[in-house]
């Protein structure tokens, strides 16, 4: 796929503001800004405090509602067909929960903290997704 | 700062919920600028046999530089969060076999579908019919995973 001179521009900005989001959320409630754990642990009973995850998940959906209006080539088509979605999407909901995060948790917030768990979550997960990324090919 | 969550009453609560969805808002423009809502350019990343595209680096890189300074500037002046009576910071320093295999699970499905969790939820909203079926897998692997660590 062609990089258009831009992108990187647009991807550095975009990390940037990951970051400054997920920085945010620690200083306001002191919580790793990881969308796994935010979404995963509203689907166990035991979390006590569900007020803020509800509100950062209407907030994470409320921009995807807006990028629908205004920028809606912003968001890809699917490069697969709907049962391997599916598939990918059972894959990374236990994964990411078994593993105890995701790009976010451990990507984000876990490499800038030097997490050693982290660290090895990530070469981990980028291992087996360039892997299968290969063996799936660009798009089916 | 006194410590707000000893004091926070019915305005302090709304406010840090306020807060807490603008945090995310902001933090899904942002999936949404940097091109991960973006399944070709995930995969694109992740297969180098055609053509890599090297923007996702560029996110990561941005976001953990950010992240990187803020961290370390938000530990040395402040002993907890506006909200919180502490931080909720993960401490476990081991590498389980669980964390192995939740990770290379995970990184088999984001490199099938090119969807991590928050894309996918953004993408969703969006109303992406593929991205909407994703995140209801996802939401079924998660609750199958609750269920099978009792």
């Amino acid at each position: 796929m062609e990089v258009m001179p831009s992108s990187w521009l647009y991807a550095s900005i975009g990390g940037a503001m990951i970051g400054a989001a997920s920085l945010f959320l620690l200083l306001t409630h002191g919580r790793i800004a990881g969308i796994s754990g935010i979404t995963g642990s509203l689907l166990q009973r035991s979390t006590p405090d569900r007020g803020w995850r509800l509100a950062f998940l209407g907030g994470l959906i409320s921009a995807g509602l807006v990028a629908a209006v205004v920028a809606p080539s912003a968001i890809g088509a699917s490069v697969r067909s709907l049962p391997i979605v599916i598939v990918a999407g059972l894959f990374v909901g236990f994964g990411t929960r078994l593993g105890g995060g995701c790009t976010s948790g451990h990507g984000v917030c876990g490499l800038s903290r030097l997490s050693i768990r982290s660290l090895i979550a990530v070469a981990t997960f980028m291992t087996t997704g360039a892997i299968t990324a290969m063996i799936a090919g660009g798009a089916s | 700062m006194t410590t707000a969550a000893t004091s926070c009453g019915t305005r302090c609560r709304t406010m840090s919920l306020v807060l807490a969805a603008i945090t995310g808002a902001l933090f899904g423009a942002g999936l949404i600028v940097s091109g991960m809502t973006d399944p070709a350019r995930i995969v694109g990343f992740l297969d180098p046999l055609r053509g890599w595209d090297p923007t996702l680096a560029f996110v990561m890189g941005g976001a953990v530089i950010v992240y990187a300074i803020g961290f370390r500037l938000i530990r040395r002046h402040r002993d907890d969060p506006w909200f919180d009576v502490r931080f909720h910071l993960p401490t476990r320093r081991d590498v389980d076999p669980q964390l192995l295999a939740g990770a290379a699970l995970f990184g088999i499905g984001w490199g099938l579908g090119g969807l991590c969790p928050g894309p996918g939820i953004v993408a969703a909203a969006s109303g992406s019919v593929p991205a909407i079926a994703f995140v209801l897998a996802m939401l079924a692997g998660m609750y199958a995973q609750h269920r099978t660590a009792r």
